[in-house]
């Protein structure tokens, strides 16, 4: 069974190679069928390996494939490995993946690239399985930029658009910064342990000195803050909504901003062995970001800025829960987050499937009764991420909260604040989508209410050419064409929507607080954990009922509040300027790097120019110039030659004069 | 070791420092030709006196093998001259300095 | 006896030596050569090699110098050379000191060193002749142990003859000899710094 295991990346793999030689053949839809096929297989052997890996004694698996690197101590094999946490991530990876393979069909119809699409998609997720399978951090480091070039190609999928296409290189560029830290941590990593292979170092983490375990946490840290969108490098997230929705639900919702959680988690015996305040910085990171997301979401206007914002925002929770040690909960909360996200994100592709193409949520409105079955979905969706019981997201996020308060009651505070604030404005995003007034109709009423009055003012007579005339003086005109009606959308689109609706409701179950011989998920991954120090909750049962309660009570003021704000209009719309624009980040960033940043990168190019250059050039000259003046000697006289030959036999009796007169 | 013997070396020196000079000092390439024979025939000499030093036949030998050189080297060099002066009649040794630089 | 005869050929040596050099007319210079060779010959048999001696009469007197002179009645090459003007600047003066220094060298060394300069062991088994006909020593040894010497100097010789007769050829076609290319390539006067791109092939134009 262990041999079954590389199949798992295996399979998308050919779906790419197949792809890319054959998909301008296969076009529409059979490249998309090709796809998912590759994918949903590549899940049914996951499932397939998950069910035979619960009956093993040993949960830890690794298997080496072929040696990659022999360089003397260096030494790098290509290998999974194959334990709880890698199981519990290939599982959801695989099976949401399908999922979206499934609703892009749908989705990308019509499209002129639509073998390419896939062909990516593809790529990622073989990109994204090597990423957790691999049983080393280089391994990792290949899938980690894997899914890093294929986000950047996803992103600026539809590059005749300039916007998207910068999309897709800020989201490329700024991961690069945060790889820049991951590198070093792997360096760091094979000076201080002399290896980079997870089973070979981590057991050694413990013995590792404190300064250096801290460094290299810190290292991989800024990578995982540049791969999963923390501040202060999660300006490229909002940005790659450029991409088509599919590709927002996959990569910047389930699958590769998980990346830098997932890390973190694997490499947590070296947390354990760093210094106290790295796990409390991560933390306070993480919640911060929570924070500052949730309120930035608050104020955006386009539906999938929402999302992306709140993914970030949940992110953060992720990240919180690793800093407070409780490891388990921040993959509880990662998969939980993968089936709502996804969820919401294809619920907006399929609103703006729907509305042709509209994503500002200000022209929507109305949408329940056209689209039932996705705004259903949607519903659900919200209701999960904002942490409404039953939902699933209820148990994960109260888990984090509640190691979070054991921990420091401050962090629980921000915490909990910012569920307010998340479902505050996820109410906002429902209301002003699928509730109140159709916005997009109002557009084409006002296009007729300004004809009607110009045939009015006209008498009728004149001509229709005045009335034209008049109608087209007036500002307003319509975003829709004439007759549009939002409709539903393909059953490709639906049916993931419905499917991903039921894991959003009921993947709560994988992990209750009450019986603990519920604790499914959390003893499942014990054996990935057992070095890590895993916080454990000291609380009663009572504290945990009012914990839950107290929860449940935060997010229905959340939702309370913006009913009464969008859809009853009782309390005043707080949207912000600043919140509006991301608190002005990205355009100081841009201001920065327009002015010194430039002045900085042009003196670096002076220096290499002048100086490196200039060294190298001048070796050149030199040589040049010493060879123009011995170059005088040969000067083409016999005689003169011949006379160098007499000066060497000069100088040879010279020598042997001198053994001569030695022997005296 | 007689002075007589000392005489014939000494000779052989004198003999090949002239040649050297003549070489050396001339520019018509048969006189320098001319001088290059007058330094092998001093080395000759010396191989012969030191084989009668030593009551040896080799340095009779070598002197043997010298000769046979000294006749190829002269035809090859005589050969040399006649190209040469053939595309340039006043060429003496100096004229000839294409490979320079 | 010995002595007498090795002063008077000395003195024949030296004097035609000086001759070869001094000459302003080649063909002065090929017979004082002839002088010298002669001189040569005698010390050879004062010497008691009589095989060398004929050797030398027939091969470097009768051949080598008859080409030389083939070489410059055939060629003219015999005009006079003005000998105190030497075009190269302190050359004369150069090969003076070079030639007197080898010389005052190696006579050192011999005078110095007396008896101790004729440091070689005897390197073939064979004694010289006690009297006159050293012919079957020196056949012997040229025919057993250095034969192998002899064979590459019978391929030299033969190797010689070829390279003289194909470079004496005349060629279809044959150019004059090009003209040498100027030290200074771009003719600012400064022969330290040239253009970058300097041709490597002779100049297209010559003398003629």
């Amino acid at each position: 069974m262990e041999n079954v295991v590389w199949l798992i990346p295996a399979l998308p793999l050919t779906g790419f190679v197949l792809l890319l030689l054959f998909g301008k053949r296969m076009g529409e839809p059979a490249a998309g069928w090709v796809g998912t096929l590759m994918v949903g297989s590549s899940f049914v052997v996951s499932a397939v390996v998950f069910f035979w890996l619960r009956d093993q004694p040993e949960q830890t698996h690794t298997h080496s494939l072929f040696e990659w690197i022999p360089a003397g101590s260096f030494r790098v094999d290509v290998g999974y490995l194959l334990d709880p946490l890698s199981m519990a991530m290939v599982l959801f990876v695989t099976g949401v993946a399908s999922l979206i393979h499934l609703y892009s069909i749908g989705y990308m119809h019509g499209d002129p690239r639509y073998p390419k699409f896939f062909l990516y998609l593809n790529l990622f997720v073989f990109s994204m399985l090597l990423l957790v399978l691999g049983d080393n951090l280089l391994l990792t480091f290949v899938g980690w930029e894997g899914v890093g070039a294929c986000s950047y190609f996803l992103v600026s999928f539809w590059f005749e658009k300039e916007t998207n296409a910068v999309a897709g290189k800020k989201a490329f560029i700024t991961n690069r910064v945060g790889d820049w830290g991951f590198m070093v941590g792997t360096f760091a990593t094979f000076f201080a342990l002399g290896s980079i292979t997870y089973e070979v170092f981590l057991p050694q983490a413990s013995g590792l000195a404190q300064t250096a375990a801290t460094f290299i946490v810190l290292m991989l840290f800024i990578g995982a803050i540049g791969k999963s969108a923390q501040i202060p490098l999660f300006i490229w997230l909002p940005d790659a909504m450029a991409g088509p929705t599919p590709v927002s639900a996959l990569i910047h919702a389930a699958t590769m901003v998980t990346a830098g959680v997932y890390l973190l988690c694997r490499i947590s015996p070296m947390i354990v062995a760093s210094y106290d305040w790295v796990p409390t910085l991560i933390a306070w990171i993480g919640v911060l970001t929570a924070l500052l997301a949730a309120f930035i979401a608050t104020s955006q206007y386009d539906i999938k800025r929402v999302l992306a914002y709140s993914t970030i925002s949940q992110l953060g929770y992720m990240f919180l829960a690793v800093g407070v040690g409780a490891y388990w909960a921040a993959i509880f909360h990662m998969i939980t987050h993968a089936f709502f996200k996804a969820l919401l994100f294809l619920g907006a592709g399929s609103v703006i499937h729907g509305m042709h193409d509209e994503q500002d949520m200000r022209w929507m409105g109305a949408l329940r009764k056209l689209m039932p079955i996705t705004a259903a979905a949607f519903i659900v969706g919200a209701l999960a991420i904002s942490g409404v019981p039953p939902f699933s997201g209820f148990w994960s996020k109260d888990e984090i909260l509640t190691y979070a308060l054991q921990q420091n009651p401050a962090l629980y505070a921000v915490g909990l604040f910012a569920a307010l604030l998340t479902a505050y404005y996820m109410s906002r995003e429902v209301f002003m989508v699928f509730y109140g007034d159709a916005k997009w109709s109002e557009s084409l009423e006002a296009e007729e209410a300004a004809r009607e009055r110009a045939a009015a003012q006209a008498g009728g007579v004149e001509s229709a050419e005045a009335a034209e005339a008049t109608v087209e003086a007036e500002p307003a005109h319509s975003r829709f064409p004439k007759g549009f009606r939002p409709h539903e959308s393909p059953w490709t689109m639906t049916v993931p929507l419905v499917v991903l609706a039921v894991l959003a409701a009921t993947a709560g179950l994988l992990n209750l607080p009450f019986p603990d011989s519920w604790h499914f998920l959390e003893h499942w991954l014990e054996p990935s954990f057992a070095l890590s120090d895993q916080a454990h909750l000291d609380y009663s049962d009572l504290t945990i009922v009012l914990l839950l309660v107290a929860s449940t009570v935060v997010a229905l003021i959340g939702i309370t509040i913006g009913w009464l704000t969008f859809e009853r209009r009782r309390l005043p719309v707080i949207e912000p300027e600043p919140l509006q624009d991301a608190l002005y980040i990205d355009s100081s960033i841009a201001a920065f790097m327009g002015g010194p940043g430039t002045d900085l990168a042009e003196g670096a190019a002076t220096v290499d120019a002048v100086g490196i250059d200039g060294t190298l050039n001048g070796v050149g000259r030199l040589t040049r110039w010493t060879a123009a003046r011995v170059r005088v000697v040969q000067n083409g006289y016999v005689r003169v030659y011949a006379l160098m030959v007499g000066a060497g036999s000069v100088l040879l009796v010279a020598f042997v004069l001198t053994r001569v007169l030695m022997w005296r | 070791m007689r002075n007589l013997d000392l005489a014939y070396l000494a000779l052989g020196a004198v003999l090949f420092s002239i040649g050297a000079f003549g070489v050396l000092y001339r520019r018509n390439s048969l006189v320098m030709i001319m001088c290059i024979e007058l330094m092998l025939n001093a080395v000759n000499l010396t191989f012969v006196s030191f084989g009668s030093m030593l009551d040896d036949t080799a340095g009779q030998v070598i002197v043997f093998f010298v000769l046979v050189v000294a006749a190829a080297e002269v035809v090859v060099g005589l050969g040399l001259v006649v190209s040469v002066t053939r595309r340039k009649p006043t060429a003496s040794a100096d004229d000839i300095t294409v490979l320079r630089g | 006896m010995e002595t007498a005869i090795f002063l008077v050929c000395a003195a024949i040596v030296l004097g035609g030596a000086s001759g070869v050099v001094v000459s302003r007319n080649p063909v002065h210079s090929a017979l004082s050569l002839v002088a010298t060779l002669f001189g040569i010959a005698v010390l050879f048999l004062n010497l008691g090699a009589q095989l060398l001696a004929a050797v030398q009469v027939i091969v470097y007197t009768g051949a080598i110098v008859v080409l030389i002179l083939f070489v410059l009645m055939l060629l003219g090459v015999d005009t006079e050379e003005d000998i105190s003007i030497q075009p190269l600047p302190g050359q004369g003066v150069v090969a003076g000191i070079v030639a007197a220094l080898i010389g005052a060298g190696v006579l050192s060394v011999i005078l110095i060193g007396g008896e101790k300069v004729v440091t070689g062991a005897q390197s073939s088994l064979e004694a010289l002749a006690p009297e006159f006909g050293d012919i079957r020593q020196i056949g012997q040894q040229l025919f057993t142990n250095y034969v192998f010497a002899l064979e590459v100097t019978a391929a030299l010789l033969t190797i010689a003859v070829v390279g003289a007769v194909v470079l004496s050829r005349r060629v279809a076609g044959e150019q004059p000899m090009p003209e040498p290319e100027p030290l200074d390539d771009d003719g600012d006067g400064d022969l330290y710094t040239q253009s970058a791109v300097s041709s490597g092939s002779p100049s297209a134009e010559d003398a003629g």
